[in-house]
């Protein structure tokens, strides 16, 4: 399964990339499992479990961590917003 | 185009005529302007989402305009490197009476500091070299919802 995955602002500088694509096993199917599955990769990513009250949008719309995610999809995840 | 992320700045002048024009129906326009506070902040960096930031407000102005009766809405927000007393963000709205217009401005800029995909990094005199991002503020949370459940 292969995923478009962005990431914003603080968490962006942690991981290193604002983008990436990565090819995922099948039983990773929620945003959730999708995050842990990440924050295994590699220390910089174990950011996603250290970011308070982590958001995460499926594309493009936000959503809750338990949102499915399947192959194609864009998933951001992202700190809580501070526009205005 | 209800809705705008952009580097350059705007006129509020021109924005606020823009709602009316052509339109005698209008009797109330109420609007917000968003500003770089100054104080021990050097500059502000703004970051957003392409493609979802417009979607997320154009949403958000859906919900307004589903709620009260406007008869123009307009939204403008900055992105970019900011100096203080720079202009960030513009919500107008126009409306046959002066409730919907107040009533759906805070409501539009309640929920965009809550929902539409903007993050600021602060540049202070104390902050390490490239600034510090913005923590998320509770009594934004608090503010967006209060208008669950609310006819108003």
């Amino acid at each position: 399964m292969a995923l478009k995955i962005l990431y914003f602002a603080g968490l962006r500088e942690s991981i290193g990339t604002g983008t990436e694509s990565l090819a995922l096993p099948a039983e990773v199917n929620t945003a959730a499992k999708l995050r842990d599955h990440l924050a295994q990769l590699d220390p910089a990513h174990g950011a996603l479990l250290q970011t308070k009250n982590l958001r995460v949008a499926v594309n493009q719309k936000m959503v809750g961590m338990d949102a499915p995610v399947a192959e194609g999809d864009e998933i951001a995840f992202f700190p809580p917003v501070t526009g205005g | 185009m209800e809705v705008s992320v952009q580097e350059t700045d705007f006129d509020v002048g021109t924005e606020l005529a823009a709602l009316t024009t052509h339109d005698p129906e209008a009797g109330a326009v109420a609007s917000f302007v968003g500003l770089v506070r100054g104080g021990d902040i050097a500059a502000m960096t703004l970051e957003h989402y392409p493609g979802m930031t417009e979607q997320a407000l154009a949403d958000i102005v859906a919900m307004a305009q589903a709620r009260w009766e406007l008869r123009g809405v307009r939204v403008i927000h900055r992105i970019g490197r900011l100096l203080p007393g720079a202009r960030i963000v513009f919500v107008g709205v126009a409306s046959r009476h002066r409730g919907d217009a107040f009533a759906a401005c805070e409501f539009i800029m309640d929920y965009l500091k809550t929902q539409a995909p903007f993050w600021k990094k602060e540049e202070t005199q104390n902050a390490p070299a490239g600034g510090r991002w913005v923590d998320a503020r509770e009594t934004d949370e608090l503010a967006a919802r209060r208008w669950l459940g609310s006819k108003t």
